[in-house]
């Protein structure tokens, strides 16, 4: 199989789950005030999840322009540490403005499928991987947003939830095998709910509040549980590195 | 939303998005060692979900109480580690039928 076709094959399972997840973007993008066409630009210039969603967040509530940088930079920032994994893992087929292309499209299920192939990867196979994830992303969104004019009320309020369903999926099983991640989780929802009801707390716009509340439970567990190692897929050579 | 004050937010969220990405990519040819550091980055997709779940997702629905029964049972399916999109289907599932009840039996 040509490496294309490897990368393409990789991609088609991302980009079904991709679907999903954005179809929930889409619905709360159009809810929230934005039009069809506008909420289907952020996927596709964006293709992040949380990130998108914090954005929105933040747009939504007339937050500042400050606020959209921090919290876009906190909570992608591990795309920084995927990104210099990554980088050790390509061939020399990819040079600078390959890089500058495909970095664009570095996710955490992308970095995670082609991490975990044994070969050095080429520009073809990125080329394969990243179609199906950026038109479920970007396709899912507008079919999202497209359903949230359309569909009556109640149909849209309960696919409201869909999002945060999705999220709760995310974050309750690590919870469950980790004690760490569950007391890190409690105290990011603790602070989290502080920001909503308490007086003064809660005038603070809801974009810093994200950003506060994820990264003093996140420093708190740095803090008082540091962790070995990250549990991801693990690069299979890591030539070069000190 | 005007398109001026949206394409505002956009270029800056967008851009400081593929910022991150593409900076280490290009320049950066060492792996990240440090413990703490990447503890905190394990730690933070976490939290941030969490802090944008609750409570927003009280008030993403009709009332709050179909939206409590969203919650729980989100947080029920995701107990048993099921897929994203069950726990996410059953999640509407919940706040529908309660939602139905409320209009048409009580």
């Amino acid at each position: 199989m040509s490496a294309f076709r490897k990368g393409f094959t990789d991609g088609i399972p991302i980009g079904l789950g991709y679907l999903a997840v954005s179809f929930s973007f889409g619905i709360l993008a159009v809810a929230g005030g934005l039009n069809i066409w506008q909420a289907t630009l952020i996927s596709m210039t964006n293709l992040t999840s949380a990130g998108q969603f914090a954005g929105l967040t933040i747009m939504l509530s007339g937050g500042s322009l400050i606020e959209m940088i921090i919290s876009q930079f906190i909570i992608n920032l591990r795309y920084s540490l995927m990104s210099i994994s990554l980088s050790q893992h390509i061939d020399e087929s990819m040079k600078l403005p390959q890089k500058l292309f495909f970095g664009e499209f570095h996710t955490d299920e992308i970095f995670a499928v082609s991490m975990g192939r044994p070969e050095k990867l080429s520009k073809k196979y990125f080329l394969g991987i990243i179609i199906a994830p950026y038109i479920g992303w970007s396709l899912g969104t507008f079919l999202g947003a497209v359903c949230g004019e359309v569909l009556p009320p109640m149909i849209v309020s309960a696919l409201g939830v869909a999002l945060y369903g999705m999220f709760i999926a995310i974050v309750v099983p690590p919870m469950k095998h980790s004690w760490k991640i569950s007391i890190v989780v409690a105290i990011a929802v603790a602070l989290s709910l502080c920001f909503k009801f308490l007086p003064l707390l809660k005038d603070i716009s809801s974009g810093f509040a994200i950003i506060i509340c994820a990264v003093v439970a996140s420093l708190f567990g740095a803090i008082v549980f540091p962790v070995e190692d990250e549990k991801k897929p693990k690069p299979n050579s890591e030539g070069g590195n000190a | 939303m005007n398109w001026l004050e949206f394409l505002t937010y956009l270029f800056v969220m967008a851009g400081v998005t593929y910022l991150i990405r593409v900076l280490p990519y290009v320049f950066m040819r060492k792996e990240v060692k440090n413990k703490f550091f990447k503890s905190f980055l394990l730690y933070v997709p976490y939290t941030v979900l969490a802090a944008m779940t609750i409570p927003a997702i009280l008030f993403a629905t009709d009332n709050i109480y179909s939206a409590i029964a969203g919650l729980v049972v989100a947080v029920v399916v995701a107990l048993f580690e099921k897929g994203l999109l069950t726990v996410a289907i059953s999640s509407c599932v919940a706040v529908l039928l309660v939602e139905l009840v409320q209009k048409f039996i009580l």
